[in-house]
């Protein structure tokens, strides 16, 4: 199982690095970890558009001209945990509602008129009212009309992921929140999320179950982003060992404004993520690395082909909203309000090619003789 | 300090016990390598008298004995060899060795699998010798392989480590050791591959045919260990640019300057 080395002495590595680590890490082909504690630190800031240079570079000769677009649907705002800094925190009081089959059946297909063919399925915790009969059983509603869904629910055990997988998930995506386990104690108040090492190991479990893509990430705001930085790139360096069959994704959620005002307790600024980003590319060439519609038209815009390869675009956050606009019980509120259309053609008036397809729904098709091995 | 299998060595080099003039010759050669795991080719030796030449030169409380099953052309000849070399030596670990072609003696990535699993399961410490292929690597590694020993070039070719990008690959992905093998035809070669971060290499003929072997197989344990000490030290990779610190000639830095806080 992996383990996280302590927080603060991953502070204290990236703190030691002196400009000419720095220095070195850039003129490096492979950045190592060691590399990669100096492009994390204060040091670099100034190297920040050596940085972007690079990781646009590499982010080119690996992707080329293409950003993958895709779209969360909510299905549920219940939820058994309280977190200090979300939305649908069981202590939050806000419109509560899981759709049923039928209406996130209608939700879907409101993306899929838009142009959509990827779909990140999304829940709070709430393994009653959305379990994984229930994933299981919209998975295979949606499979046929889309080329990819991906999940980001509660963490499962392995067997149902491989139920999940079969029914033509594609793609899990859990995020640590914190790698910082005193922080993490501090913000998860009370559910089964208060378990950090049984989160830590999921990406793992859903890796084993076979899903071809995994995504990890920390929550921006909850603790020190060089070190989360760090953190990451170790727990993906252990994930790439251990599962060498498996895609890996690395998503950049930044604290945004939610029910229960929370406040981020260490602010991350757009030029600390930028580092962050930069740093990763140059860390793992092949990693797909996420921006969501919490960041600004601005910044997404920005930073298009510079190290990020896939959007979401056009991003409800609460059950429901696709067909009802103005719904209340939203997880946050986004920071960037355009439509697939209008995300696609800033995509092309930088040269980017939209991709909204790509992979398809054969992969996963199972036989009777499959399922029983 | 390397492990394989649970077993621990504090030398990366690992000797072969073939073509040497005399097996005296052989052991001076094994004592001055500092070797701990000396692989033997089971058609050359007689398991079952204890006064065969090579059996009686090793000292086997201080080296650890690995059979190979050079010479086997499939998976089933490679099993069968091994088998035999269990009940006969004792040890259940083996250099799996799988070389259909005679004048290359290259290893068959099929039939090396395929002996492999069935090996893992018959309870065996398989050690494959490969050639540089990474996903054939992790396949062995999956199929529960002690190690991998990917070749830097055909056997006896001295030619170094001419696979030095496949091998990086392998190394950058491999959970278990990388023992590189094959190929090495100078010290240099084998502190290239420990530089690298291979966790040992394999030598036989370059010390078996030196014009002084006994020395030879020192420069090799020199080199070796220097080659160890370069990459645990972190080694200063070459690098393409004089220097990053100055704008890179023929591209373009970004504007950052949609960039607010």
């Amino acid at each position: 199982m992996f383990t996280v080395p302590d927080f603060a002495h991953l502070q204290q590595w990236i703190i030691r690095s002196t400009e000419d680590d720095v220095r070195r890490a850039l003129d490096r082909e492979h950045v190592d970890i060691h590399d990669l504690a100096a492009l994390l630190s204060p040091r670099a800031e100034k190297y920040l558009p050596q940085m972007a240079a690079r990781s646009s570079r590499i982010t080119l000769q690996r992707f080329g001209h293409v950003t993958q677009l895709y779209a969360p649907l909510y299905l549920s705002n219940l939820c058994v945990n309280r977190c200090a800094y979300c939305g649908f925190s069981a202590g939050n009081r806000i419109p509560r509602r899981t759709l049923t089959l039928n209406e996130a059946e209608q939700e879907a297909m409101i993306l899929h008129e838009r142009g959509f063919q990827h779909i990140l399925l999304v829940t709070g915790e709430a393994p009653k009212a959305a379990g994984v009969d229930y994933l299981e059983e919209l998975a295979l509603r949606l499979r046929d009309r889309f080329a990819a869904l991906s999940i980001e629910v509660q963490p499962l055990e392995q067997a149902e992921y491989e139920r999940l997988f079969r029914a033509g998930v594609t793609a899990v995506a859990v995020y640590q929140e914190t790698y910082d386990r005193a922080i993490y104690q501090q913000v998860h108040l009370a559910g089964r999320k208060c378990d950090y090492d049984y989160r830590l190991d999921t990406p793992a479990r859903a890796a084993a179950a076979g899903m071809r893509e995994i995504g990890i990430g920390s929550l921006l705001g909850l603790a020190d982003w060089r070190a989360e930085g760090l953190a990451l790139a170790l727990h993906l360096q252990w994930l790439r060992k251990q599962f060498w069959r498996t895609s890996f994704a690395i998503s950049f959620p930044r604290l945004r404004p939610a029910a229960g005002e929370f406040q981020p307790l260490a602010p991350v600024s757009e030029k600390n993520l930028s580092q962050l980003i930069f740093a990763l590319r140059l860390f793992d060439h092949n990693v797909g690395l996420l921006l969501s519609t919490r960041e600004e038209e601005r910044f997404r815009n920005g930073m298009i082909g510079l190290g990020p390869t896939r959007y979401s675009a056009g991003s409800c956050t609460a059950p429901g909203g696709y067909s009802q606009p103005d719904i209340e019980g939203e997880q946050f509120s986004v920071g960037d309000h355009r439509n697939l259309a209008e995300v696609s053609d800033a995509l092309i008036a930088k040269g980017f090619d939209p991709v909204y397809k790509d992979w398809d729904k054969e992969f996963q098709v199972f036989n009777l003789e499959s399922l029983s091995s | 300090m390397l492990t394989i299998a649970g077993t621990q060595f504090s030398s990366r080099l690992f000797v072969g016990t073939g073509k040497f003039a005399s097996s005296r010759e052989m052991k001076e050669a094994v004592e001055a390598s500092g070797s701990q795991m000396v692989t033997v080719a089971l058609r050359r030796v007689d398991l079952n008298n204890p006064h065969d030449d090579i059996m009686q030169a090793l000292d086997r409380t201080k080296i650890h004995f690995l059979p190979n099953t050079s010479g086997a052309r499939n998976a089933e000849e490679a099993i069968r060899l091994a088998k035999l070399a269990r009940v006969a030596s004792g040890t259940n670990w083996l250099k799996l060795e799988v070389t259909p072609d005679p004048r290359t003696l290259l290893p068959d990535p099929v039939d090396t699998l395929k002996a492999t699993e069935q090996l893992v399961k018959d309870g065996f410490i398989v050690l494959p010798y490969i050639n540089a292929d990474p996903i054939l690597a992790l396949r062995l590694q999956d199929a529960g392989a002690a190690a991998v020993m990917p070749l830097g070039s055909p056997i006896g070719t001295n030619q170094g480590i001419m696979t030095a990008m496949q091998v990086e690959i392998i190394i950058q992905q491999a959970r278990v050791p990388v023992v590189v093998d094959a190929g090495i035809g100078a010290p240099s070669h084998a502190a290239r591959a420990m530089e690298m971060g291979a966790d040992a290499v394999l030598v036989n003929t370059a010390i078996a045919v030196a014009g002084d072997p006994v020395r030879m197989a020192g420069a090799f344990r020199a080199a070796v260990e220097a080659g160890r000490e370069a990459y645990e030290a972190g080694l200063g990779k070459p690098s393409k640019q004089a220097s990053a610190s100055s704008p890179e000639e023929g591209m373009l830095t970004p504007d950052l300057d949609f960039i607010q806080d």
